[in-house]
């Protein structure tokens, strides 16, 4: 059995569930007050990730800490190489998070419209720099022989920024579905409408994404390859079509599931165009970052896929069990009890 | 400065600020769970007083744990790269189990707890604090096994131009790394005794809620107490382990330049400046340090002279940091003891000079564990992995000086900013008191 090839797979799981999750955490920290008109929705509407977006974000520390377990050298090239834009990553993380933690534990409008903006504009930048990232990774990288050519500067290409406004678009539609059967009566309603106009710019962009995919990428070698492949978009177009017809049905938490599913089915058309690389070369795919040249040794792989296979259907398992206590949205009392008021 | 010296402080600044707020955390979940249990058994209103009053204050400080723990899962990559590509094989391994068994059990159940107070029975309600206390300790283990592994290589072979890991069960069970674990979780353990004896103090200095905090003061004098007895028995052991597989650090720790049999422990000395042998020795008893490093009167010491001083550890800033942190960890038996002591006569009210003096000494174990650390990491220099890759071996080659600058500041100043608001925080609801 080939352990670099089924690490692959769950990279790309660990990275998919990180997005799907904290990707609604992300668009009602940025867009949710779109949707809320007065400091009661406002309150909802960061009740109502309150008890899972700490949760989520371990999906990005354990997809973090598995590539440096299970490809070292990814881990390494992926953190320095990008480092100003991994930088400005961890504060946008780092400042929602105390955003989201501090909102409440002072009873004043300004303390509490202070951190709603930073958890707006940290929101916005990690969903933005994400896509950014991701962007150059189907793009590929300046890799050298055993060095880095790129820049900064160059990271800001149109194809990453397009990457980028496209995940914002998902995490938009993606937070407003949440709140859409989540938070207050009034800011659900708002949140519906705000969704199925986002839907429109979501699609527009998905398609962009795809035409310059095709042109200016390698991403689509493997789907022509291994048409079989192709189910994976398919599953995307087909999951994000039905979103809309749900919402537009008054089905929003179920619409909210098919954007789950875009989001997963968006993740995995990617790395399914990436593999077998994982930090593709632009300068010569003999440079390139592979399941074939920086996995670690196979007794490592072994043991971590082990650790993965048993642990990470138990976390599933609770998380999943979360989301159900929690399904019901929040009471006053219980916001109050929990000191996030 | 160049990658290598703004990298080191960086990580310097960034593990230590991360450090302010994790140890409490260690403790503090646990006397919460025991608090909430309490209340659970006894169907006693002023536990859950006490269950939500210390439960908020974990709340405001673990959320700056977590999101500082951010930056160290990131950096080794950012400015550790080389380091990263050398080790990830064995020591990507349990940081990326920390994550999957500890980090996400944690950092879920701690949702549950906040929010879930209506969603649920009283006993799953307490128990969901007892799995967050569980599973932060847990972290705690597979961190310092990832440490104890730099400390003291083990389960790995060097193939393929890297460490690559062999044999799983040495680095589990890795004495360097269980020692560490003790070591730190005790500290963590008495930082919240002292943290909540401190706290109760103040209270009850201003006759405020005095059963309550009566009670508080108590189960803190008492979980003090024992942790920083512990603590003593393991850092003993950990004084032995870094004698044995450690020589260089050792001899730092106790500034010993000469390699000797049957080697006194010096009382009082101070090492030169200038890193070359002690301005003075004073105060010398027979036979103590090869008693104390081998439990053998007439073991042999390793002096710094019979390393290169290319291989030894920066001697003042360890041997000062060892002197200091043992001193500290001294007074915490001796503080936590008379705590315990005047709680259980009920005198605690009568002596507010000794209320007052607790309430000072709430950083104290703070700045001991820091000390430690300092012990730990710079007296392991100049190696990243003991004996295997020196620390400028692993910094990152593509960084320029120019960008560790910028992140650096923005560390210092972003941390600074955050520190600010959540001392502050902390400090107004522990003021606040319980709600009734």
């Amino acid at each position: 059995m080939d352990y670099a090839k089924i690490w692959f797979v769950f990279w790309a799981v660990l990275w998919t569930g990180y997005f799907a999750l904290d990707g609604f955490d992300l668009g009602v920290g940025f867009s949710g007050w779109l949707a809320a008109d007065s400091d009661e929705e406002r309150r909802g509407v960061f009740a109502s990730i309150g008890p899972f977006w700490d949760g989520n974000e371990v999906w990005l520390v354990t997809a973090g800490g598995a590539t440096f377990a299970a490809f070292p050298p990814v881990y390494a090239g992926l953190f320095s190489w990008l480092y100003p834009a991994l930088l400005l990553i961890l504060f946008s993380l780092i400042a929602r998070g105390v955003a989201l933690e501090f909102r409440g534990k002072v009873q004043s409008s300004s303390w509490r419209s202070f951190w709603e903006r930073t958890a707006a504009v940290a929101s916005f930048s990690a969903a933005l720099l994400f896509g950014v990232a991701f962007g150059n990774l189907f793009r590929g990288l300046e890799i050298g022989p055993d060095a880095y050519y790129g820049t900064f500067l160059g990271l800001l290409n149109p194809y990453a920024l397009l990457t980028g406004l496209l995940f914002c678009a998902f995490f938009f539609f993606h937070g407003q579905l949440w709140l859409a059967f989540k938070a207050p009566p009034g800011a659900a309603a708002r949140a519906a409408r705000l969704a199925s106009r986002g839907w429109y710019v979501l699609a527009g962009l998905l398609l962009l994404f795809i035409g310059a995919s095709w042109l200016a990428t390698g991403l689509s070698g493997n789907f022509l390859v291994r048409p079989s492949l192709l189910l994976l978009p398919l599953l995307l177009v087909v999951s994000l079509a039905a979103a809309k017809v749900l919402l537009a049905r008054g089905l929003p938490g179920k619409a909210f599931l098919a954007s789950f599913s875009s989001i997963v089915f968006f993740s995995l058309t990617g790395f399914a165009g990436l593999y077998p690389d994982l930090l593709a070369s632009r300068i010569d795919p003999a440079f390139s970052l592979t399941v074939y040249n920086s996995a670690s040794s196979p007794y490592t792989l072994k043991l971590m896929a082990w650790v993965v296979l048993i642990f990470l259907p138990v976390v599933i398992g609770y998380q999943a069990w979360v989301y159900r206590l929690f399904r019901a949205p929040l009471t006053e009392g219980e916001l109050k009890k929990s000191g996030m008021y | 400065m160049d990658v290598l010296a703004l990298s080191r402080l960086q990580f310097a600044v960034t593990a230590m600020f991360h450090f302010l707020f994790v140890p409490l955390t260690l403790g503090l979940g646990w006397l919460t769970a025991w608090f909430e249990t309490r209340y659970v058994r006894t169907g006693d209103a002023q536990y859950l007083s006490m269950t939500r009053f210390w439960g908020k204050l974990f709340l405001i400080n673990f959320a700056l744990g977590v999101v500082t723990g951010l930056t160290m899962e990131f950096q080794f990559g950012m400015n550790w790269a080389e380091y990263s590509k050398y080790v990830g094989d064995i020591f990507g391994a349990p940081l990326a189990i920390e994550a999957t068994v500890a980090f996400f059990l944690e950092s879920t159940f701690i949702g549950v707890w906040v929010f879930g107070w209506d969603r649920m029975s009283k006993r799953a309600h307490a128990g969901a604090m007892w799995i967050v206390a569980f599973a932060t300790n847990m972290s705690a283990l597979w961190i310092l096994l990832a440490n104890g592994w730099m400390q003291r290589p083990v389960g790995y072979v060097l193939r393929n131009g890297r460490a690559e890991m062999v044999d799983f069960m040495a680095l589990l069970t890795n004495p360097y790394g269980w020692l560490e674990f003790f070591h730190t979780v005790f500290a963590g353990w008495v930082i919240a005794g002292f943290f909540v004896m401190g706290v109760s103090a103040w209270h009850l200095l201003r006759k405020n809620q005095e059963e309550l905090f009566k009670k508080s003061f108590g189960t803190g004098a008492v979980f003090a107490l024992a942790s920083a007895l512990l603590l003593a028995v393991v850092g003993d052991l950990s004084g032995v382990n870094a004698a044995r597989n450690q020589p260089a650090k050792f001899a730092a720790m106790e500034s010993v330049w000469e390699t000797q049999r049957a080697a006194p422990y010096t009382l009082l000395s101070l090492p030169r400046l200038n890193g070359e042998g002690n301005y003075f020795e004073a105060l010398k008893v027979p036979y103590a340090l090869s008693l104390m490093a081998f439990r053998d009167p007439q073991a042999e010491v390793k002096g710094l002279n019979d390393f290169l001083p290319a291989d030894r550890p920066p001697v003042l800033p360890v041997f000062l940091s060892f002197k200091a942190m043992v001193a500290l960890g001294g007074l915490f038996i001796l503080l936590s003891a008379a705590g315990v002591w005047l709680w259980r006569k009920d005198l605690l009210q009568r002596y507010p000079l000794f209320l007052k003096l607790m309430v000072l000494a709430i950083p104290l174990p703070y700045i001991a564990i820091q000390l430690g650390w300092i012990v730990t990491e710079i007296g392991r220099q100049p190696w990243v992995v003991y004996g295997l890759m020196r620390t400028a071996e692993g910094v990152s080659k593509s960084v320029t000086p120019a960008q560790v600058w910028l992140s650096l500041g923005g560390f210092t100043l972003f941390y600074t900013a955050l520190g600010v608001v959540d001392v502050w925080l902390l400090a107004k609801y522990a003021r606040k008191g319980m709600e009734a």
